[in-house]
């Protein structure tokens, strides 16, 4: 079985994350239900006429997996997997709505084409020339780590070499509004710098990209070894230590080796237990470290959880401002990701400093 | 040499029959499931033609044995229908005696409410409940809910076309690699009103029967339906004397990396799916007794695929056919659809007819199989070519 390592990292979010020579300096609070994303000039990687054409979450992948390339120094990749839960939205929802206003008339194909959810897996290949494997996974919660875990998969056997792993989500007017209706998103507008606190229901949504290279060659750029991960559809509370123990020690690792553990709390007070259940028993006495108050929550948030988890072990430090305990951390070398999304569809991912 | 993942049990729910028997039975006797539109109201129900399925919603209901009162979209009914038969055919007891993952792969999702409730939903919380079920991952939850698949890996594909032949793929892969010892996998699509007016605008819609690989054809005929394999590693087999089906043998996914939608003219994402899936096969090109290709009718795709089919066979192409003139072209479903055709035609010893062809393409010499034709069958490769470029070859074998 052959390592996996992270190369290369391209991430867009609701944080000046694009520049990969920055690890947060400046962080932006909101206050509000919904957080954008900082957008890099797309025309600097994009020519207008087609950046025009692309809707948000088409350009965020296709910058965002340019960067993760330019950051590995890698000209092609043997295959794409993308990762997206509502896939493209924004064109969905055109198509959709001019449909309905219309009664089926006068519609034209180009939002129908760009409403397809490997959309944006097409467009790299496209733009990259690249006829490898293109999958998309878009369920929900673990859509990043599905294409995550297919990319390892690949790479461990030998199959690959150099494979581009991405997460991508977009927000849309209409799906946004509806899920304030169903008090998915918070009621009330939130300031993000005590998101934890809220004590409400829901969450802030937000949108993002992150696209990563792994390789099977280390190299200078490399941020960490990706040693395992692992989805599961449900989850309870009750089974959730003993399952974060047994993915520890199947991997060759324990409760005692995690230095940091990244957890996807979003501050939605019916669904954040779960990851109290960890941080409040075997991991009390662990680093531990949120950020869905710097990226919002969506489908795909966890992708920006694996930016940090391998910039951390990659700086070796750990900004301020995503730590939610202080905890003296002689090393830096284990990281345990943890996610779920509305108590289903739970990830764990194990990296290591390479 | 490696027999392949074994396929121990499937499903299937199409305009041509509700199980596999009844899709068999259609199959052998050249019987259409394509018909006017009658389910869904649209202004273009005298211009198109649909492989829909009889049944209403609460039919589907009733069959799959879920209450009244719940948030399926037709996509997930269709998908649960056709993944409980594969499970009874597989004789699965116990989910959770073994590590069973379920991989499904959709492209309309929850569509056919969210068109239907689009303003309703702003207006009034009558049918709010349709909300969570929009996203692809929604009914694939459901279906691995109902089969009672716990604390396990299941996910979702979506590369349009190919959906679910690359959920066929990688439940092979999770088995080869011991991730799982089981895994359902497959996939369901609805029809609704986004694609039938999709593929209008993009005016490769037929107004009559699909006549794929023929030189007058008009386009396609979009269909609806489910189908689900159940896969199961060597040492289950062995060890519960399982019954096998077939092999998974080999299988490639390749991108064309040409257009949005439209193939390349070479058909070079195709061809090189069929390369790899006959590599991992360990198998020559003339070691393929039939092909079930896309063949969706449609000017492109057919000329695009049967000049792949011609760059990886050279002048000796095997048998082939498309089935799509029996179920339309049902979208992320149809490599699961023709999944479970190319293993019937395995079992049986018997090659499908390319229904409603007469002309030939003036492009190329190659004729599909037009009538029903029995022939010692030990391995099937079935093409399934997306949007997106995405180009997926799946071989199966005895």
């Amino acid at each position: 079985m052959k390592k996996v390592f992270i190369n290369g990292c391209g991430v867009i979010s609701a944080q000046k994350t694009f520049d990969n020579k920055e690890f947060l300096k400046e962080v932006i609070t909101y206050n509000d239900r919904v957080m954008p994303v900082v957008n890099p000039v797309y025309k600097d990687f994009i020519s207008g006429g087609a950046a025009r054409r692309m809707a948000l979450g088409v350009k965020m992948g296709v910058v965002a997996s340019n960067l993760a390339m330019k950051d590995a120094q890698l000209e092609s990749v043997d295959a794409i997997i993308t990762g997206t839960g509502m896939g493209c939205l924004i064109d969905s929802e055109k198509f959709l709505s001019k449909l309905i206003d219309n009664n089926e008339e006068f519609l034209t194909p180009t939002s129908f084409i760009q409403s397809t959810h490997n959309t944006v897996g097409g467009q790299i290949a496209l733009g990259i020339q690249c006829k490898g494997y293109n999958f998309t996974y878009v369920h929900s919660g673990v859509s990043f780590e599905s294409a995550l875990l297919d990319a390892q998969l690949q790479l461990s056997s030998g199959e690959e070499e150099n494979i581009l792993v991405g997460g991508v989500d977009e927000n849309a007017p209409h799906t946004l509004e509806i899920h304030k209706l169903i008090k998915f998103i918070k009621e009330e507008n939130t300031d993000t710098s005590s998101l934890l606190q809220s004590n409400t229901s829901g969450a802030i949504f937000g949108e993002g990209a992150g696209f990563f290279t792994l390789s099977t060659k280390e190299q200078e750029s490399s941020y960490a070894e990706v040693v395992a991960v692992e989805t599961l559809n449900t989850l309870s509370k009750e089974n959730l230590e003993k399952k974060a123990t047994s993915f520890l020690e199947e991997n060759g690792s324990s409760i005692m080796d995690v230095d940091v553990i990244v957890l996807g709390n979003n501050g939605d007070v019916d669904f954040d237990g779960y990851y109290n259940v960890l941080s409040e028993s075997i991991f009390a006495d662990t680093q531990q470290v949120y950020y869905k108050h710097l990226s919002g929550e969506y489908n795909t948030a966890s992708s920006f959880g694996f930016w940090l988890g391998a910039k951390i072990l990659k700086t070796e430090s750990i900004p301020e401002v995503v730590k939610l305990n202080q905890k003296q951390t002689s090393t830096l070398k284990t990281i345990l990701l943890y996610n779920q999304y509305r108590g289903e569809n739970h990830s764990f991912t194990l990296l290591k400093q390479c | 040499m490696s027999k392949g993942v074994a396929i121990t049990g499937m499903g299937i729910i199409s305009a041509i029959g509700n199980n596999v028997e009844e899709n068999y039975n259609s199959l052998i006797s050249g019987n259409k499931g394509i018909s006017r539109i009658s389910k869904i109201d649209t202004v273009h129900e005298n211009a198109i033609m649909v492989g829909e399925i009889a049944f209403t919603n609460q039919e589907l209901e009733e069959q799959a044995g879920i209450p009244p009162d719940n948030n399926y979209s037709r996509t997930a009914l269709l998908g649960l229908v056709a993944a409980k038969e594969a499970i009874k055919d597989a004789n699965i007891l116990d989910m959770a005696a073994y590590k069973t993952g379920l991989i499904s792969a959709t492209s309309v999702g929850g569509m056919d409410m969210t068109e239907k409730y689009y303003y309703d939903y702003l207006e009034s919380d009558a049918h709010r409940k349709y909300i969570e079920g929009h996203h692809a991952g929604d009914s694939t939850q459901k279906i691995a809910e109902e089969l009672g698949i716990e604390e396990s890996l299941v996910t979702t594909i979506s590369t349009a076309c190919s959906s679910a032949a690359n959920a066929i793929m990688y439940g092979a892969r999770l088995i080869k690699s011991g991730k799982l010892d089981r895994v359902v996998v497959g996939g369901a699509d609805c029809l609704s009103k986004f694609t039938i007016n999709g593929f209008k605008t993009l005016m490769i819609l037929s107004d009559t029967y699909n006549t794929p690989f023929d030189d007058n054809r008009k386009g396609l005929n979009l269909g609806e339906a489910a189908a689900f394999l159940v896969l199961e590693s060597d040492a289950l087999v062995a060890k519960e004397n399982k019954k096998v089906l077939a092999y998974v043998k080999g299988y490639g996914n390749a991108n064309d990396a040409y257009h949005q939608t439209a193939s390349s003219e070479n058909g070079d994402g195709a061809t090189l799916a069929m390369e790899k899936a006959l590599k991992v096969a360990n198998l020559n090109p003339e070691n393929i007794d039939y092909i079930n290709a896309h063949g969706t009718a449609t000017g492109n795709n057919d000329l695009s695929e049967g000049r792949a089919i011609i760059r990886v066979f050279k002048d000796a192409v095997p048998d082939f056919s498309s089935t799509k003139p029996y179920t339309g072209h049902t979208l992320a479903a149809a490599g699961g659809i023709e999944a479970v055709f190319s293993i019937l035609a395995l079992q049986n010893n018997v090659i499908f007819p390319n229904l409603n062809f007469t002309t030939p393409m003036k492009e190329f010499a190659i004729r599909p199989q037009v009538k029903l034709k029995e022939k010692k069958l030990n391995t099937v490769l079935s093409n399934s070519l997306g949007f997106g470029g995405n180009c997926s070859t799946v071989i199966f074998s005895k």
